[in-house]
């Protein structure tokens, strides 16, 4: 048999002051980044915030400095252009500005760009509009959606283990959650609702990797191999490292493949997932099992099935 | 039947047969009606095939407004019949208007008409100055909510028949919570077209033309009592340019259009170009009748949604019923507007607050895109299983294309609708799905390592893994139901098919793979095992 992972005795409890310290850092730049999400300061997509996003194709290169003087003078200065590079697609975006007002502009946008760039036609391909109110809708949708499954799952995992576990389970996914939101915010990456779609995934992902250390330290305490909950932590996490390992291989090379060939709308989404999956199986070997042990101390007293 | 291997193969092979009868009239056209007509179908989103998604605002204060100044015109006009001179008159709120009356006992007279002649208005005395008394008329609560509801419900059915009769296959038109109106049309090319038919009021009204007051002076400001301006908007055909002409007409509909009968596109005769041509009900044709006989020699403008399409001088009376529209339009536009006075006007305005719209060239090439990467996706986590597991990994891999086949026809029979996400969670279920086995296979690998026969090491493997891997994918399936219960647009594809591939994949983890080994030691023991 072909093993990636052989017998391996590494001692993950004893690195936790490490982990503690770089989960810290991702948490607390993630706190940043949410708070920063409500105070306005991120990028959030026009699904969530509201405003309008434009994707044409043209049939010749374009200037992009043309477009943008065009639409300064029409008094949409603060759009956002992206071009893709070498399909003559132009992504244009505009926010609304802060006011309530439900104003939708898509069409004069395009029909001033039809009407002074005659020389250049395009096809409209995708348009989006949204009003700010239905925007603020989505994201209170999106965050009932993302507590209710929290306390779901702890109480799953109450029921299933303990209580302590429960938590310990839950804390890993906030910790998983807030460090990608962390990262986005630092890269300025575009949040949108597929994005909260990618936090939701990988909160289940997690878990599912975290429920795997957590019932062989159950069968590990039941079996009596080793004296202290530590003890039984390392040696439950290096048992199953090779499945961890090996599963997360398997969903990243499938992520991998969506990033590569999804197509841009598919991007972010495919990058969240990916720099989830590897925090997700970082949190469940380095940070859910020692806050078990933190919480519970070294006792093996056992916990039901 | 779990441990009996004939009861797992039937069970197995009647899913297979099932879910091909299921799935392939989603995958293709060719297959006989019989069969296709009798079967669910995958239905594709909007972002893969194109079309328009609309959220639309019912504005129900104007709905309740509006009615409230039809009965304040009404009651102007009442006073007026009783000689009871009235001063001014104002909004009063929702649904409300008041009545200024110059001293004396004009006010209490005007309460006791309107009281007689408006049963569905509660009517006040305001307050009374030296310099005259105020009447306070207000919608009863029972007619406002009646209007609310109204508005909503009838939205939907209006819209619904102007889509119906522009052709559009499974438009999805739904209210959503008090005041608001989704409208899906899949497939729909010219989103700007179909923009404008959802979104016209198409509130119909013939208006005398008050030939007597200057346009000048009324675009000053100085209208007369009981006038208004409104624009006509003509097109010059040759040039394209839009032009608005301001017209002083009277403020008093003669007839609206909640009593045409039938409204068609016709093309040339005296108007020349594309016209609309109308029938009234009878109701309707007694008043044309009546109207056009009255005001012979006089210009009567159509005004559709406060704007006027034509003016023309009424020549002689018109009695049975039928009307032209004309008007600089094309083709299209002469059919849409015929479209919209057939299926009547909207009861309260509406107005886009979200409009998602998709080109056919993007879905196609959003498709392209998703099934390449969802094929590569599963090659790859295919090969790396039979690469790392060996003959195990091929018994995995087998699995997972019953995963794939149950999943796609799962959807089938649900009609879900599959999305981009929807595609992206088929990749992450496939990445998931091997998730179960690597667990087992681990499991008996460690099993083996233990010195264990190579039966018992499969039997203790899959009994070791079973609650871990019941755990790990309720986990996942909870978090799956709850995007699907809370979540909007993208969210629901994604939870859509992330939910039942991860549903599938515990029986396929499971039962599937399980019966391979059960069969291949049936005999006799297996003494190897490529894992």
């Amino acid at each position: 048999m072909i093993e990636l992972v052989k017998n391996t005795k590494i001692d993950f409890m004893g690195l936790k002051k490490y982990a503690f310290s770089l989960s810290t850092i991702l948490v607390i730049l993630g706190i940043v980044g949410t708070v920063q999400i409500y105070r306005g300061g991120a990028n959030l997509g026009i699904d969530l915030a509201g405003g309008t996003s434009i994707q044409l194709k043209f049939q010749k290169p374009f200037s992009m400095d043309e477009i943008r003087s065009l639409l300064a003078k029409a008094g949409h200065g603060e759009a956002t252009l992206q071009e893709v590079s070498g399909e003559n697609i132009l992504m244009l975006k505009l926010r609304t500005s802060g006011q309530q007002e439900e104003k939708l502009v898509a069409d004069s946008v395009v029909n001033l760009l039809r009407q002074s760039l005659p020389g250049n036609p395009f096809v409209v391909e995708s348009v989006s509009e949204i009003g700010p109110a239905i925007g603020h809708k989505l994201r209170r949708d999106a965050e009932l959606a993302m507590l209710i499954s929290a306390l779901a799952i702890i109480i799953y995992l109450a029921w299933r283990f303990e209580f302590k576990f429960g938590v310990a389970a839950a804390i890993a996914t906030f910790h998983d959650i807030f460090s990608i939101v962390g990262i986005f915010w630092v890269l300025g990456i575009e949040m949108d609702l597929l994005f909260i779609t990618a936090l939701l995934t990988i909160g289940g992902y997690s878990l599912t990797d975290t429920v795997v250390v957590f019932d062989r330290i159950r069968e590990n305490i039941r079996l009596r191999k080793l004296k202290t909950f530590s003890e039984t932590i390392n040696l439950s996490v290096n048992e199953v490292l090779s499945r961890t390992i090996i599963t997360s291989m398997t969903v990243f090379i499938a992520v991998v493949t969506l990033l590569v060939f999804g197509g841009i709308v598919l991007h972010n989404f495919a990058l969240a997932l990916a720099i989830g999956i590897v925090i997700g199986t970082y949190s469940s070997v380095f940070v859910a099992s020692p806050l078990v042990a933190l919480w519970r101390g070294e006792k093996m007293t056992e916990v039901k099935r | 039947m779990w441990k009996s291997i004939t009861g797992r193969f039937t069970l197995i092979a009647v899913l297979t047969v099932v879910s091909i009868i299921v799935l392939v009239p989603s995958l293709t056209d060719q297959v006989p009606a019989g069969w296709k007509d009798r079967v669910p179908k995958i239905n594709l989103g909007l972002d893969l095939q194109g079309g328009v998604f609309l959220r639309l605002a019912v504005e129900i204060d104007k709905a309740i407004e509006n009615t409230a100044m039809r009965y304040a015109d009404d009651a102007r006009a009442a006073c007026r019949e009783k000689a009871l001179p009235v001063l001014a008159f104002q909004k009063a709120g929702v649904g409300g208007f008041s009545l200024r009356f110059p001293p004396g006992d004009f006010a209490s007279r005007a309460q006791t008409t309107l009281k007689e002649e408006f049963p569905s208005l509660e009517v006040s005395l305001g307050e009374v100055k030296p310099d005259g008394a105020t009447v306070i008329a207000r919608m009863k609560p029972a007619e406002i909510q009646a209007i609310r509801t109204n508005a909503v419900v009838q939205g939907v059915e209006t819209i619904r028949n102007r889509i119906d009769q522009f052709g559009v296959r499974e438009p999805q038109i739904v209210a959503e919570g008090e005041d608001r109106i989704v409208v899906q049309l899949p497939g729909v090319k010219d989103q700007q077209r179909a923009i404008e038919l959802v979104g016209k009021t198409a509130l119909l009204e013939f208006k005398l033309v008050d030939e007597g007051a200057s346009v000048e002076e009324a675009l000053k400001g100085n209208v007369p009592e009981d006038d208004q301006i409104l624009y006509q908007k003509s097109v010059d055909p040759s040039s394209g340019r839009a032009t608005k002409t301001p017209m002083v007409v009277k403020k008093r509909a003669l007839l609206t259009g909640d009593t045409i009968k039938t409204a068609k596109v016709n093309f040339g005769g005296q108007a020349g170009g594309a016209h609309v041509s109308l029938s009234f009900d009878t109701r309707g044709a007694k008043v044309f009748d009546r109207v056009t006989a009255e005001n012979v020699k006089r210009r009567l403008a159509i005004v559709l949604d406060d704007t006027i399409y034509s003016a023309p001088v009424i020549q002689e009376r018109i009695s049975g019923g039928e009307a032209q529209i004309t008007g600089s339009f094309t083709p299209d536009e002469a059919s849409d507007l015929a479209i919209v006075l057939r299926a009547g006007s909207l009861p309260a305005p509406v107005k886009v607050i979200q409009n998602v719209s998709i080109g056919p060239s993007l879905g196609l090439d959003s498709i392209k895109k998703g099934v390449r990467a969802a094929l590569i996706g599963a090659v790859l986590v295919v090969g790396f299983m039979a690469f790392y597991y060996r003959f195990a990994g091929m018994v995995a891999d087998f699995a997972l294309v019953f995963n794939i086949l149950f999943l796609l026809s799962g959807m089938a029979a649900f009609s879900a609708t599959l999305t981009l996400p929807g595609i992206a969670g088929i990749i992450l279920a496939i990445g998931m799905a091997v998730d179960s086995n690597v667990l087992i296979f681990e499991r008996i690998r460690e099993e083996i390592r233990a010195k264990k026969s190579v039966r018992a090491a499969i039997d203790a493997g899959y009994d070791k893994a079973f609650w871990t891997v019941v755990d790990s994918h309720v986990t996942t399936l909870i978090t799956a139901v709850i995007l699907f219960q809370f979540g909007t647009g993208p969210i629901k594809g994604f939870a859509v098919t992330l939910s039942m591939g991860v549903a599938i994949n515990l029986f396929t983890a499971l039962v599937c793979t399980k019966i391979v080994f059960d069969y291949l030691n049936a005999k006799k023991p297996m003494q190897a095992l490529s894992i």
